[in-house]
């Protein structure tokens, strides 16, 4: 990989309250978090030179071409835009677009916008999911998405001998965490014993270790180095990049480690110069759309050994207070889950951390390096982005 | 109208204040399902209509007609050396066409499964699915597909695992010669061997 020479920074976030169902439409939305991302930077619209938009599928809309329909909202009049969209895994994604445009030496600002309104699809947006199966193998065997999830966490599972008590612990920690975040959907003071007795939607996964369908955006503010110099005192610098994709023939795959996380993950790594990234990282977020999700991508990203990241969580390693704090924002699984807006709501955390702007939520020890990951696809994308200060 | 919040000012020309932290009031406004039972919001519905029809490609199209004759059919790829079903026309490993159709064997390994007692949209399910990715006898490393387990008799969670496992050798279960069509639901489901 060659060196990266122009420094890249981001200098503003901003984010809606997450909800089931907003009276606001996409765009106005896009509006809110991106007019809260500028404001918190201390720019106008007319400084930003080039506009990024992430959203899912356009079938949760019934808007073809959503990013075009969401550009106003996004700040994207008569601007260079770009729409950023590898399903579950473009929150994180966009950042990285954002970076390319600044790294380039193209653009000196690029406002990053993910947004999703999941709750416009009826009977249920799970509706939309169906076509990412492949017609002629798997849509004639009637599957629905959570069989995906189900399959990979019962092949983790029985990998490395998990217990399901240990799954249900990620719910617990990241719903309890996102009693502290101001916009959280569905945080909740929960006992290992409340996840396991809500019903079983798809063994081994239960109801309360799935995250919600949600509405929301978030947005970021990205600036090259002269320029985030001279509008902030504590800018948080982009270090490393990472995305990797997998086969679509996920039946051939080896469903109990997410190798294609790894090799985003030490993408990111080499460019950031980490080598001891379980020393290097002081504060990660994980994607965790289902609980084990959070594990299996821990052990993706090498912050935990294979097999091991249950015994870390159980230990505590992952609190908010331990040795590596693991989703503190509270996660998809207590934040929400507006898919693009989730993963770049994960980047705005880390920005928060990384400042010590986290509020009740922030974690102890000035951490100066931390990492956002998402995942999505047919289970088979990893997009990684290393900050630091 | 429902609940609204209220909000910090937005004015893009404004920028006298530099926020920290999220806003203690985050902007949006949730809605409840009574909002809209009552008709406090206006709501614009919407049916697509569309229609498609895929082709199968070349590959597929064989693996199918392999099905309508009761048989799993795989592909060699001499360069990697691996043996790989679903079939495809190409190696996407080293990027050259395949060598080699096979015939592999109608049974297998559990590689995974799940017990999944809800429709798409989230409706329960009396007698539960049990989706599975089956390793099908043959392949080399062993991979395989998506597929239903079947045959178990069985309903809830605890009783289908005492009889299903990962690991468990399964056999495909054909639908009847006349009444194949040549898709992959020509197999109804694996059962259990054992
Ligand atoms: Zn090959």
């Amino acid at each position: 990989m060659r060196r990266i020479r122009r420094k890249v920074a981001v200098v503003g976030a901003g984010l809606t309250l997450f909800m089931r169902r907003a009276l606001e439409t996409g765009k106005e939305l896009s509006y809110y978090a991106a007019s809260q991302a500028l404001e918190s930077a201390g720019l106008r619209l007319r400084d930003i030179e080039a506009v990024v938009v992430s959203s899912g599928p356009d079938a949760f809309d019934g808007v073809h071409m959503k990013g075009e329909w969401l550009s106003d909202g996004a700040g994207g009049y008569c601007k260079p835009i770009m729409r950023s969209y590898v399903g579950g895994g473009s929150g994180v994604f966009s950042i990285i677009h954002g970076w390319y445009m600044v790294a380039s030496g193209m653009f000196d600002t690029v406002l990053v916008v993910a947004e999703e309104k999941m709750s416009s699809c009826q009977p249920h947006p799970q509706g939309a999911f169906l076509t990412i199966f492949d017609h002629t193998l798997e849509r004639p065997l009637g599957p629905n998405l959570l069989w995906i999830f189900a399959l990979e966490q019962s092949r983790y599972m029985h990998t490395y001998g998990i217990s399901n008590e240990e799954i249900a612990l990620v719910s617990v920690k990241n719903k309890r965490n996102a009693l502290n975040h101001p916009c959280a959907q569905v945080a909740a003071e929960l006992t290992v014993q409340d996840v396991l007795s809500s019903e079983v939607v798809a063994w081994p996964v239960h109801r309360l270790m799935v995250s919600p369908v949600s509405d929301g955006a978030a947005a970021i503010v990205l600036a090259s180095e002269h320029v985030a110099k001279r509008i902030t005192d504590k800018p948080v610098w982009v270090e490393g990049v990472g995305w990797c994709l997998d086969t679509s023939y996920w039946g051939n795959r080896d469903l109990a480690y997410p190798r294609y996380v790894e090799y985003a993950a030490r993408m990111a790594y080499e460019m950031a110069g980490i080598r001891e990234p379980r020393k290097e990282i002081h504060v990660v977020e994980p994607y965790d759309p289902f609980a084990y999700k959070e594990l299996h991508h821990l052990e993706g990203l090498l912050l935990a050994e294979r097999g091991k990241a249950a015994e870390d969580l159980v230990n505590g390693r992952f609190d908010r207070d331990g040795e590596l704090p693991s989703c503190p924002s509270g996660g998809l699984m207590g934040v929400g889950n507006p898919i693009a807006a989730a993963g770049l709501m994960k980047v705005c955390e880390i920005f928060w951390q990384l400042r010590g702007e986290a509020g009740k939520r922030q974690v102890p020890g000035n951490p100066k390096k931390g990492l956002a990951q998402a995942w999505g696809d047919l289970m088979q994308i990893g997009t990684v982005v290393v900050l630091g200060r | 109208m429902a609940r609204k919040r209220e909000s910090s000012p937005q004015n893009p020309h404004d920028v006298g204040r530099v926020m920290r932290e999220i806003p203690e009031r985050p902007r949006g406004t949730p809605l409840k399902d009574q909002d809209i039972r009552e008709g406090k919001v206006s709501l614009i519905a919407w049916k697509p209509h569309l229609e498609y029809r895929w082709d199968s490609g070349v590959a597929i199209s064989r693996f199918l007609l392999g099905l309508k004759e009761g048989k799993i059919l795989g592909v060699r790829c001499h360069s990697c050396g691996r043996t790989v079903t679903p079939p495809r026309a190409f190696c996407e490993w080293c990027f050259r066409p395949v060598d080699e159709w096979v015939e592999l064997k109608d049974t297998g390994t559990v590689n995974t499964f799940s017990i999944c007692y809800v429709t798409w949209d989230m409706k329960p399910l009396e007698i539960p699915q049990i989706p599975a990715v089956i390793e099908i006898d043959g392949t080399h490393p062993r991979v395989g597909f998506l597929h239903l387990l079947g045959g178990i008799g069985e309903k809830d969670v605890e009783a289908i695992r005492r009889r299903v496992r990962v690991g468990m050798r399964v056999q495909a279960v054909w639908k009847s010669p006349a009444e194949r069509v040549g898709a992959i639901t020509d197999i109804l489901y694996f059962q259990p061997l054992e």
